[in-house]
């Protein structure tokens, strides 16, 4: 009896522990979305939602470089410029300036000269900036003050650094206004050593003083390079200073749209660089200062970044004008509008695109890229390659953003190789290999169709890129049908004859000929790819042997000229063309100068052409040069010109305002939420399914009924065997 | 006692330094100090003279081991090695070569870990027990049978089926629990459900069976016949004597992970967002930081060193036969 009370104590007591536990912990949630991972208590306010795979590296605007940065500090700091949202092509506009910037030219002899000027004779261009008055910054410990006016936290004692642990515990904040030497004092930071600006070493060729600047300023402390002049840069008043640059660089202009030229209070500088703070990551590279719309509010890179809308944000209207689609898009109905709308923008961290993936569809985030394994579920292609959402997003009202990027990922030849490099012949064998290598296929099997091929340097959305007949690339294309049609490969094994490969056989060995293939796409995942290349190659006779490495020992051989054939990428820093064209630039070859022509291609003429383009704005005469530079490089093929890949963005019909600009780092301004909408949805879409939990709680009690029954019954065996053996043993002592 | 603790201490001195060395060896064979520089410093516009820079900056433009050109004790301190290697002994981490506080970065990323692991190693061990402890209940009948059928299936499974299947099940059909993410206190508890369930469900085929193992070599002896001979249940004699026997192999797996329980897992926190230890080291020579590489090697090391001692000591308090000298 007592062995069967406990046994029920022992079953029961678990079971109702559970059943408790289950009514506590479903007490404590909204059961009406029991999946949400965010405060329920925040469901009606204005937050977007929003992730990062990879923590930034960087938050100061003079050392971040990358797109995961540019997220954050996009929309905290303010250079002088940015970009219009809405139309096209990209224009530049002023943001913290009154107006874009007064350019003028100068002589050797620091004389004006007139702005039809010729290149030669200018000596200096000088951009002069006024910035609006009345900006202020978000408020930020660095700019606290006491009633005395002095600062609060510029001698941080003991007492006031115990119990910091994030920049949120200090008491107070403070700010100020805006001034011209907010962006003086960048610059020079610019050029500090201690700083590690990735664009120090280009800007030396460009800004007056720069370099002079950056010798001096490794022996200075950060108060003394606020107080040491640069000669190309000089503040003019509280809000005019004036940049001055060496020769004519129109292009300059675009860098003063990136948050490198964006302000930085020197008080940040002192703040920040006091004993104490850097032990709990209380950097400037952490935790930005800026007059932007948003401020950082929680800055933990391992779990989650909250920016909240800057109280201090100056006044800014939606725009009212932009592309004659716009409005049917209903991209000009907030137009006029103060920004931003947005209250709160949570970026959660989140390495695997499965869960991101499926919380998209739950709703718990905005917006979304499409994975290759979510591909087929979220787009369909119709008959004439036509791309469209799956019936499954349509019902939840799921849009897609198609996008081509500013960007080229292209296969390039070592032009110094004695192969694939030197002479008419190699010309023809690259010419062939261009031909060969359909990208068509590539963007079809590896892409899910998210790109377009190539026809030359420069892609969709750059000033020079031109569409149909006149822009496709005739050595690999022929216009047919109103469409760019890839060269037979019977024209590409011609050319393997003339450069001297009939059947893609090497005369000196009597074998197919050998080539190369660089490339840190080692993983298992990019094997199918390879094989492509080599199948690719193949078609010609060639022989493609694939040298994987990693990214080092890949940087070490490029640096040395030793990669014979690579696959390479460029991103524009800026829409013009010189941003693309600069990667062929003579002087810019990798093995003798150390620059960006990962190919080490040279010819003069198209050297000299650059050149000539790179000091133009644009015009007709500009676009011709452009094209003459196509036609070089398309006939020269340094590059296998490859594709120019295409984002694709979903995004629920409650994410307004939202339309690509490549060029934009403070987007999330303009975007604005129907709360309403999102968390009506969001309740439509994730009630729990409660019942396969009774379900499953049953089915373990039927599993384990048989083995309680059992173990009963044995004990019962045991017992009664017991008892008749103690019954005959009884019987045997009487008898 | 204390003797012996001191000693294996002492002992442990030399071994950490050896790890030490060969962190740094291994990890500078694959590495030089420019590939380091030029893996921060991006891909655009890196030059020569910002690869100096970023080198002179960090230290890295010492020599690695011995410094011929230094004198006296400076042959060795100006090293890379002397400099960034021996604050490790007193717990002093460093900066990593992204700028980041490491010592501060472990602290926080520490406890997610923990709430993950802790759970799931308790509730897997209870786990575990019963279940070995039930089908050596019913030993010898189809349901031990189906019992270890179960677990090899359980075992046969890879992680990363249960992580997903989990998420898609529980996650996003059932819709029971949030598929990923992680917060602070006691928000945490939605999310870290899930991913203690599928530890401790993924570790029951192999736990189970090995404990069962232990189980039945302990049901067999002599004392569990007395235990049965006073009139004791099969419950109480398994419960009461039987897993009390079993504890020395038991706490030999357990307490020697007790420790490393801080450094986490890396594909369950990567699948479910959970900001702990377990990708920081993979992060780390994924972005060639060696400040972090060679912190949380030497942390590791620190930590199984200790686990090894806390068996040891917990030797003595589950069999009194056994005695440290």
């Amino acid at each position: 009896m007592s062995s069967n009370l406990s046994a029920n104590r022992f079953v029961r007591r678990p079971v109702l522990s559970l059943l408790l536990m289950i009514a506590f912990v479903l007490s404590a949630c909204d059961t009406t979305q029991l999946n949400n991972p965010y405060d329920p208590a925040t469901s009606g306010l204005s937050i977007l939602y929003s992730s990062f795979s990879e923590r930034p590296k960087h938050l100061d605007p003079a050392i971040a470089y990358s797109a995961n940065e540019y997220t954050f500090i996009g929309q905290i700091y303010e250079p002088p410029l940015q970009y219009h949202y809405l139309k096209r092509p990209y224009q530049l506009m002023p943001l913290t300036a009154t107006a874009l910037p007064k350019v003028s030219y100068l002589d050797a002899q620091d004389k004006p000269l007139p702005t039809n000027s010729e290149d030669y004779k200018i000596a200096f261009t000088e951009y002069l900036l006024e910035i609006k008055p009345g900006i202020r910054y978000q408020p930020h410990p660095a700019l606290a003050k006491n009633a005395a006016g002095e600062f609060l936290y510029h001698h941080l004692t003991s007492a006031q650094l115990a119990g910091v642990g994030v920049l949120g515990d200090f008491d107070k904040t403070g700010s100020r206004e805006l001034t011209a030497d907010d962006y003086v004092y960048q610059i020079k930071r610019l050029a500090s050593p201690e700083v590690q600006s990735p664009i120090a070493e280009l800007m030396k060729h460009y800004i007056v003083g720069f370099e002079d600047f950056y010798r001096q300023a490794a022996s200075l402390s950060l108060e003394q390079i606020k107080a040491a002049p640069m000669t190309g840069v000089t503040l003019l008043d509280r809000y005019r200073y004036k940049i001055t640059i060496k020769g004519k660089y129109p292009q300059f202009i675009f860098w003063l749209a990136m948050p490198f030229f964006a302000p930085m209070p020197w008080e940040a500088d002192v703040f920040y660089h006091q004993p104490g703070l850097k032990e709990h990551n209380i950097t400037l590279d952490w935790y930005p200062i800026g007059t932007g719309p948003y401020t950082l509010q929680e800055n933990n890179p391992n779990l989650r970044m909250v920016m909240v809308k800057n109280p201090n944000f100056h006044f800014e209207a939606y725009p009212s004008e932009g592309e004659p689609d716009d409005a049917g898009q209903g991209l000009l109905s907030d137009a006029g509008k103060p920004l931003p709308f947005i209250d709160k923008v949570v970026f959660t961290l989140e390495k695997e695109t499965i869960p991101y993936w499926n919380k998209f569809l739950q709703g718990y985030y905005d917006a979304s890229g499409i994975a290759s394994d979510s591909f087929d579920q979220a787009i369909q292609f119709s008959g004439a390659d036509e791309v469209g959402l799956t019936a499954s997003m349509q019902e939840k009202g799921i849009r897609l953003q198609k996008a081509v990027t500013t960007s080229v990922f292209y296969v390039g030849f070592n032009m110094l190789d004695a192969t694939v490099g030197r002479g008419e012949k190699a010309r023809k064998l690259r010419q062939a290999i261009a031909i060969a290598l359909d990208y068509e296929e590539f963007i079809s099997i590896f892409m899910n169709g998210r790109g377009i091929p190539a026809q030359g340097v420069l892609p969709p959305g750059i000033f020079g890129f031109i569409e149909g007949k006149p822009g496709i690339n005739p050595y690999v294309y022929d216009w047919r049908n109103g469409h760019p049609e890839r060269k037979a490969i019977s024209e590409a094994r011609q050319l393997m004859k003339a450069a001297g490969y009939p059947g893609g056989v090497d005369p000196k060995t009597g074998q197919a000929l050998i080539l190369y293939f660089d490339t840190t796409s080692v993983s298992i995942d990019d094997r199918p790819r390879m094989n492509w290349f080599r199948k690719q190659f193949a078609k010609l006779g060639i022989k493609l042997v694939i040298r994987g490495t990693d990214y080092n020992r890949f940087q070490q051989k490029m640096r040395a000229g030793n990669a014979q054939i690579f696959m390479w990428g460029w991103n524009a820093d800026y829409p013009d063309p010189e941003n693309f064209f600069f990667l062929l630039y003579g002087p810019n070859a990798k093995v003798a100068f150390g620059g960006e022509n990962a190919g080490n291609y040279q010819n003069p003429r198209f050297d000299r052409l650059f050149r000539q383009m790179r000091g133009m704005t644009n015009s007709d005469r500009r676009l011709e040069i452009i094209q003459q530079l196509q036609q070089i490089v398309r006939h020269d093929a340094p590059w296998v010109f490859g594709l120019y890949p295409e984002d694709f963005l979903l995004f629920h019909s409650w994410y307004k305002n939202l339309t690509p600009n490549l060029m934009a780092n403070n987007r999330l301004k303009y975007a604005r939420i129907d709360n309403q909408e999102r968390m009506q949805k969001r309740r439509q879409w994730n009630r729990p399914v409660l019942w396969p939990l009774a379900f499953g709680f049953l089915l373990l009690l039927i599993l384990i009924m048989p083995a309680v029954i059992a173990y009963r019954r044995r004990s019962r065996f045991t017992v009664q065997r017991l008892q008749k053996q103690d019954g005959a043993e009884s019987v045997r002592i009487r008898k | 006692m204390i003797h012996y603790i001191l000693r294996r201490f002492l002992y442990a001195l030399p071994l950490l330094l050896g790890v030490n060395i060969l962190t740094f060896m291994l990890f500078f064979v694959l590495n030089s100090p420019d590939d380091m520089a030029r893996m921060q410093l991006g891909q655009k516009h890196v030059t020569e003279q910002a690869v100096d820079n970023w080198k002179h900056q960090r230290g890295y433009d010492l020599p690695l081991l011995w410094n011929a050109k230094a004198t006296a004790t400076g042959k060795i301190t100006r090293t890379i090695f002397y400099r960034k290697s021996v604050g490790l002994f007193w717990f002093d981490f460093g900066i990593s070569d992204s700028g980041r506080n490491i010592g501060s970065d472990i602290r926080q990323r520490m406890w997610p870990s923990l709430a993950v692991a802790l759970p799931t190693l308790i509730l897997g061990l209870l786990a575990n027990i019963c279940a070995a402890l039930l089908m050596v209940l019913f030993r010898n009948s189809y349901l031990e049978v189906g019992g270890v059928v179960l677990c090899v299936i359980l075992m046969s499974i890879s992680s990363l089926f249960y992580i997903i299947g989990g998420q898609f099940l529980i996650g996003k059909e059932l819709r029971l629990v949030p598929i990923s993410g992680y917060d602070t206190g006691l928000d945490a508890i939605k999310f870290i459900v899930l991913p203690v369930a599928i530890g401790v469900l993924s570790g029951i085929g192999s736990g189970a069976r090995w404990y069962r193992t232990l189980f039945l070599e302990e049901v067999e002896k002599d004392y569990v016949r007395t235990a049965r001979a006073k009139g004791l249940t099969e419950v109480q004699v398994l419960f009461r004597h039987v897993l009390k026997n079993a504890m020395i192999p038991i706490l030999t797996g357990v307490v020697v992970v007790l420790p490393l329980l801080f450094m986490g897992s890396l594909i369950m926190e990567s699948f479910f967002s959970i900001p702990g230890l377990g990708s920081y080291t993979i992060d780390a020579i994924g972005s060639q930081d060696f400040a972090i590489v060679r912190a949380m090697v030497f942390l590791g090391s620190v930590l199984y060193i200790a686990g090894l001692l806390l068996t040891d000591i917990s030797y003595t308090l589950v069999d009194p036969r056994v005695r440290l000298s």
